[in-house]
């Protein structure tokens, strides 16, 4: 039963002055597995992540572009999931926090940040990550001041940043196989 | 010298609380052994506000309790939460230790109403310092219970029994052996902890003082941990709410018809609360921005910079937090006289999650998920919204993606329940950024005004000091001054407007920031005046032995050399003391005067909190603290005119980045004897000071308005 100060438009409104959303289908690797999505283009990954696809591990912080907590991969790159549009990732690769791990191994930047306890409340720690992951594969042997460089768009409320910075200087160690 | 009184939080019409009987209760959670407890702090709580400002009818005989399963796991059951300060981590240590169960076998049951005893909520750097000990205790207890068990099962008196990983053995013959589980299967065992129980000697810790690696960073590193934004239930729709722009306008009129056309979305209105809801969030937030809403905004000449007279305008009498000897007669002898006025301007908590809660309404109970400090506030918050019986509401907290006091208010979830009782469908509500910085309960604008003198022999011969709605939190000064006065003029934050253009509300270590920041600025100013070097001035005014211990501790990690400000060298050094614990920072700061940046270089801080349970833990609450407090001390500051907020993301409002990092260097003290103390906001209230007191030695410019931004640093020097 709906209630009655509760307008429901939908009925309400005849369906030709119906705002039509045009649903494209999108296709696009995610996580390694291939995806197909009908879905309006123009939406923002964040949202069809987290929605649409119940990938919840990508956070929405300030949708702005403006603290990197939605960071994800996109064909290796780093993104902000809430400034890309959907049709934007057609034919592309996504890569989020959840398709970091590979079956039960955590990725060694997982692990450093656990090691490191380079987080707190955790809600910045996918972004942190996966910012990090992107920053990796073009510096793999990064100085602090690097690192700093690379991760200063990634806003952290807890005050983290030193271990982060640290548990990112031992997952490249870790990935350059010790050297 | 005495412990700063902390307790100021208070709620509205509290009406009940945790109605559940013991019976019911320990029916819901089946078999094994119950040990039931008392958590000290919700008690002072519940007794500061006795006849108050609203009598609870609460339970005075626990609100805490532990199980040793059937299946011989441990839950600690508490309304406590978990938001990145580590409890779920530290909390379980202690009771593992203590019952001799391995860290793994212990789960925390945290701040769920329906299956945790009421809890006054998570703030005030207290979770260990008064959940500890009874925790502890209960553990102790448990340990004892299953002794007896054992005694009558292996027929061997208690004496001669040990316990260890879980199991309890024969001293002199280990193949006489039962486990917990096994000593738990079919009992239904309800112990209450009265009595005073020895617990374990600090010799005896195997798990506790220990560095132990964070519980839940395997589900934070993987993206399975779950916040209140992340649960999805069938059917569910995301609301969008029709804001005004400014606090106190009022809605004119609306035109909801192009809204209206997006496909599927349902729109809720009753009087002014305007609500969209689609199954996306972001067709929701799509919908909203085709309301067309017209505001009467009200027109007030109160904005950032006019705040500060206002604040002194309707200032009430004050309030005497402390108060000794004879001002004139200080007066008299004082051979230099400070007369200084501080200014501290709103700052926002800002977390990176912003408050969001889903809330489901089936069969006449609602259930609400909710990004909270204080779950069980919720929960009435929630019924009386509903007009539900509190016990027809049940509040889980999942993981609370920061708080720093701001999640203590819960007007999201209130949101939340009343669209899923109007829409008939679950309801998440998560605020965008915006609207969590213009219903942000901010740290209060204050101003602290101070009037000493020092002798010709170095010592500060009266102290006269004003604090005008920064409240009375770490105002009370521990210098040796013979003839002093501390008044505090309104009480610090206020949740409701009341002085303040809008909401304000407890900011980590509220009101001692502001306060710690005057203080130790004016006895800097006086020792630049005495010519002394500013430790040596602070020592030879001191005689606590703790806050000695934690200046020179920190002075000597850090290097500190005798010299008189400014020496050019950009070193400061600042003290205080909050919720039990005293801290000492010192900075090594960097001005660029052309443009007015600071550069905080390195800080080293020394803090003596009693027995540190984590001392990792510690350390990173110290780091996160001295971190966190380079925002408020160089930039943050929230700019608003007429109850409108103009600092709405991180654009303008700018909290440290990774480029802000000085070197940190943080000495717990070793003092294990001691009972521990708060943890988790001590560090930050030193930070305004350590940094104006390095930024005056370096350039001899003093600073009295925090945050001290580069065109405040610029003005300064102009002025100076």
């Amino acid at each position: 039963m709906t209630p009655s100060n509760v307008q429901t438009a939908n009925y309400l409104i005849p369906e030709e002055m119906k705002e039509t959303i045009m649903q494209e289908t999108i296709q696009f690797k995610l996580n390694g597995k291939p995806t197909k999505l009908a879905v309006d283009s123009d939406r923002m990954l964040l949202w069809v992540l987290r929605t649409d696809l119940g990938l919840t591990g990508t956070k929405y912080g300030c949708g702005e572009n403006l603290c990197g907590a939605c960071t994800v991969l996109l064909n290796n790159e780093a993104v902000r999931s809430c400034q890309t549009a959907v049709k934007e990732v057609q034919g592309k690769e996504v890569v989020t926090i959840e398709g970091l791990a590979k079956n039960d191994t955590l990725h060694p930047l997982q692990k450093a940040f656990m090691e490191h306890d380079a987080l707190q409340c955790g809600y910045c720690t996918p972004g942190m990550i996966m910012n990090a992951y992107a920053f990796l594969q073009k510096n793999p042997r990064p100085s602090s001041s690097d690192i700093i460089q690379g991760m200063e768009d990634n806003l952290c409320r807890c005050g983290a940043h030193s271990r982060i910075v640290q548990a990112i200087q031992a997952a490249a160690t870790d990935m350059r196989g010790g050297f | 010298m005495k412990e700063d009184r902390y307790l100021e939080l208070d709620f509205t019409d509290r009406t009940s609380g945790f109605e559940m009987n013991r019976r019911e209760f320990i029916k819901l959670t089946g078999g094994g052994i119950y040990i039931l407890f008392t958590i000290g702090d919700s008690l002072d709580f519940l007794q500061e506000r006795q006849g108050r400002r609203f009598q609870p009818n609460l339970p005075t005989d626990f609100n805490a309790f532990l199980k040793i399963g059937e299946d011989g796991r441990v839950s600690c059951y508490t309304g406590k939460v978990e938001m990145g300060q580590g409890v779920v981590t530290s909390l379980a240590q202690m009771l593992a230790d203590e019952l001799d169960v391995p860290l793994d076998s212990v789960d925390m049951v945290m701040g769920d109403t329906d299956l945790c005893p009421w809890d006054m909520g998570t703030f005030g750097s207290m979770s260990t310092r008064f959940f500890g000990p009874p925790l502890r205790a209960a553990g102790a207890e448990g340990r004892r219970v299953l002794l007896e068990l054992a005694s009558e099962h292996l027929k061997t008196p208690v004496a001669n029994l040990v316990t260890e990983d879980g199991v309890v053995f024969d001293k002199t013959n280990k193949e006489s052996r039962v486990s917990y589980a096994e000593l738990a299967k079919g009992k239904k065992i309800e112990r209450h902890l009265k009595e005073p129980v020895t617990v374990k000697k600090l010799s005896e810790f195997k798990i506790m003082s220990k560095p132990v690696t964070r519980r839940d960073a395997r589900d934070k590193v993987t993206g399975k941990a779950k916040y209140a934004g992340d649960i999805h239930l069938p059917g569910m729709l995301y609301a969008k709410i029709l804001r005004p722009p400014a606090h106190g306008a009022k809605l004119i009129d609306v035109d909801l018809s192009e809204a209206k056309k997006v496909e599927d979305v349902q729109i809720v209105r009753e009087g002014d609360f305007v609500a969209v809801l689609h199954k996306y969030p972001d067709v929701a937030e799509l919908a909203l921005s085709k309301i067309k809403a017209r505001f009467d905004k009200p027109v007030s000449d109160i904005d950032d910079k006019t705040i500060f007279d206002h604040l002194l305008k309707v200032a009430p009498e004050g309030k005497v937090v402390a108060k000794d000897g004879d001002l004139q007669k200080g007066k008299n002898e004082a051979t230099a006289m400070f007369d200084e006025t501080y200014f501290d301007g709103y700052k926002a908590h800002a977390p990176i999650e912003p408050h969001t809660a889903v809330a489901s309404i089936q069969g006449g109970k609602a259930t609400v998920w909710a990004s909270s400090q204080t779950p069980f506030s919720v929960k009435e918050e929630v019924a009386k919204e509903l007009g539900f019986p509190p016990e027809k509401v049940r509040v889980i907290p999942p993981f609370v993606g920061g708080g720093f006091g701001g999640k203590t208010r819960n007007l999201q979830a209130v949101e939340a329940a009343r669209l899923a009782k109007l829409s008939g469908k679950p309801v998440q509500v998560a605020w965008s950024r915006k609207e969590e910085f213009f219903y942000d309960s901010f740290r209060p604008a204050a101003v602290v005004k101070i009037k000493s003198g020092i002798t010709d022999k170095g010592g500060i011969s009266f102290w006269d000091y004003h604090v005008y709605f920064a409240g009375e939190r770490g105002s009370q000064q521990f210098y040796n001054i013979p003839n002093q006065s501390t008044i505090a003029h309104g009480a610090g934050w206020q949740g409701t407007p009341g002085p303040h253009p809008f909401a304000t509300g407890p900011w980590r270590a509220p009101g001692n920031n502001t306060n710690t920041f005057a203080r130790e600025s004016q006895i800097d100013i006086m020792a630049a005046r005495a010519g002394v070097d500013p430790l040596e001035f602070r020592m030879q005014n001191l005689t606590d032995k703790k806050i000695q211990r934690v200046l020179k501790t920190a002075a000597e990690k850090f290097g500190w050399t005798s010299a008189k400000a400014p020496s050019g060298r950009g070193y400061g050094i600042a003290c205080g003391t909050d919720a039990g614990t005293y801290v000492a920072t010192v900075a090594e700061v960097e001005v660029d005067k052309a443009t007015g940046n600071v550069k905080v270089k390195r800080v080293v801080c020394a803090q003596d909190m009693g027995l540190a349970i984590n001392p990792e833990g510690a350390a990173i609450q110290v780091e996160g603290c001295i971190t966190m407090g380079l925002g408020y001390a160089l930039k943050e500051d929230i700019h608003f005119k007429s109850g409108e907020i103009l600092d709405l993301n991180f654009d303008t409002y700018e909290i440290p980045r990774f480029s802000w990092l000085p070197k940190i260097e943080t000495i717990i003290i070793d003092n294990k004897e001691s009972d521990p103390q708060g943890g988790g906001e001590p560090a930050i209230i030193t930070m305004g000071a350590v940094v104006a007191n390095a930024i005056y030695d370096a350039i001899g410019v003093r600073l009295f308005q925090i945050p001290m931004a580069p065109e405040r640093i610029k003005e300064a020097m102009k002025g100076g």
